[in-house]
């Protein structure tokens, strides 16, 4: 055996792969089976749910609500998207105006608002609520981890969509936000290790994410594509994952 | 029911070494082959090894790309440098705060020539008042409080104010460049271009 094959099987047999990856794609005829009935894309539904796993006392239908959430803000954002243009000149002013000249615009509006608040609080409850019952523990473990990510992305999705008014809170609460950019090790312009790479306040961490050393109109433009259309779509993905995986590995539950 | 969980645990245990058996032979079987080929790479071994790579670089340049692509070559931003008059209109020991409004500068005069301070507090980056009266540069944040020279003396503030570059321009004005500091505490406050001598 070389170190080749060797080292490939050391982490494909890993329990960190293994968590991740349930089957490889040896050509046997119960594996073809297993792919086939374990792939995402082809097999999104389960083929049975058991009984436990949707009690309410157990788990507090957080991630259900999360997921209503973020079905909201979706259908209310799309609606905000037909009256807002993501230009300095224009922002402040159609945030106005689809607030108020729009026919129910208020109250899409703050359905968007206060939906995506719900999603981030539902969002923390739903982890305490999977770390009190501890499932997030094998074979679940690889889950947490999609989790995780989706928290970050649910905490991205409010951060960008908090520059979208263009208003004085907007600009200074993500100058104030992003300052963390600044500090990234090698990366950021004020982080440790700055003068490796020779970063400055237009070429780091932070200038990536402003389109420039402040925010700005590019920011504006960037932000407004990462909260309406990058972000949405990676958490789509992941949301896929998540539900199809705690499927396939089977609902925690209590002890019967 | 505890009995039922356990052997189930059994039971995906002897599915997952009937699995590692499968495998095993199955690499055996290959390794035969390849051993009859006197462990030369195959035909399809090669095209596979060059395709994976090509496909490999060609990912890792459009990675490469988008990150590049999100840092424009042109960004318009107003000049880094500002004329800030002529060395006669200030007084010796003043500290001017003429430019502090639009620029965000003291230009200090001291007995040798001039020097300019950036306003901002080394603690968390609030714009600090010059006090004539005590002679003190101080933060209304946290109360940081600076000498005239930029030097900290109370306060949370970790370091000196940092100075920026001044010249004489071809006119006869000063001139700040922002875009240029000089640090106490890397030596550089005796450096050509962090003063102007009078």
């Amino acid at each position: 055996m070389s170190w080749w094959t060797e080292t490939k099987e050391q982490i494909t047999e890993s329990p960190v792969w293994k968590s991740i990856f349930r089957h490889g794609y040896d050509d046997t005829p119960r594996n073809r089976i297993l792919m086939v009935s374990g792939n995402v894309w082809l097999h999104l539904h389960p083929s049975k749910v058991r009984r436990h796993a949707t009690r309410m006392r157990f788990t507090w239908c957080m991630g259900g609500i999360t997921f209503l959430m973020f079905l909201i803000t979706v259908v209310t954002g799309v609606y905000l998207m037909f009256y807002y243009r993501p230009v300095t000149q224009y922002a402040y002013a159609d945030m106005k105006y689809l607030e108020f000249d729009m026919p129910f615009g208020m109250v899409m509006r703050n359905m968007h608002r206060w939906a995506a608040h719900g999603m981030v609080i539902a969002v923390w409850l739903h982890m305490f609520r999977v770390f009190l019952t501890g499932s997030y523990k094998p074979p679940r473990e690889f889950n947490w981890v999609v989790g995780v990510i989706l928290l970050v992305l649910t905490l991205l999705l409010s951060f960008t969509g908090y520059l979208l008014p263009w208003d004085q809170l907007a600009i200074w609460a993500v100058t104030v936000g992003s300052n963390m950019g600044r500090a990234t090790p090698l990366l950021g312009h004020e982080g440790p290790f700055h003068e490796v790479l020779g970063v400055n306040p237009i070429y780091d961490a932070r200038a990536f994410l402003f389109g420039g050393g402040e925010v700005g109109p590019a920011t504006l433009m960037r932000f407004y594509i990462l909260h309406c259309i990058f972000i949405p779509l990676v958490t789509s993905l992941f949301l896929a994952v998540h539900f199809w995986r705690i499927r396939r590995d089977g609902f925690s539950g209590p002890a019967l | 029911m505890a009995e039922t969980r356990a052997v189930q645990i059994d039971d995906r245990a002897e599915v997952e070494a009937r699995r590692r058996e499968e495998q095993r032979q199955e690499r055996a079987k290959r390794q035969r082959e390849k051993a009859a080929l006197g462990g030369l790479w195959s035909r399809r071994d090669v095209m596979g090894r060059v395709a994976w790579s090509l496909f490999g670089i060609f990912s890792l340049t459009t990675i490469l790309a988008a990150v590049r692509s999100a840092f424009p070559r042109v960004l318009f931003l107003p000049p880094s440098t500002f004329k800030a008059g002529f060395p006669r209109d200030f007084a010796v020991g003043e500290v001017s705060e003429k430019y502090k409004k639009d620029y965000r500068v003291w230009i200090v005069r001291d007995e040798d020539g001039f020097y300019a301070l950036w306003a901002k507090c080394t603690h968390l980056g609030c714009t600090p008042r010059w006090l004539t009266a005590e002679n003190k540069f101080k933060c209304p944040c946290h109360g940081s409080g600076f000498y005239r020279s930029g030097i900290n003396f109370e306060g949370p503030a970790p370091r000196p104010l940092e100075r920026l570059k001044i010249s004489v321009a071809e006119d006869g004005q000063l001139e700040i460049d922002k875009s240029v500091k000089f640090l106490f505490e890397k030596g550089q406050w005796g450096k050509a271009g962090s003063f102007v001598k009078a």
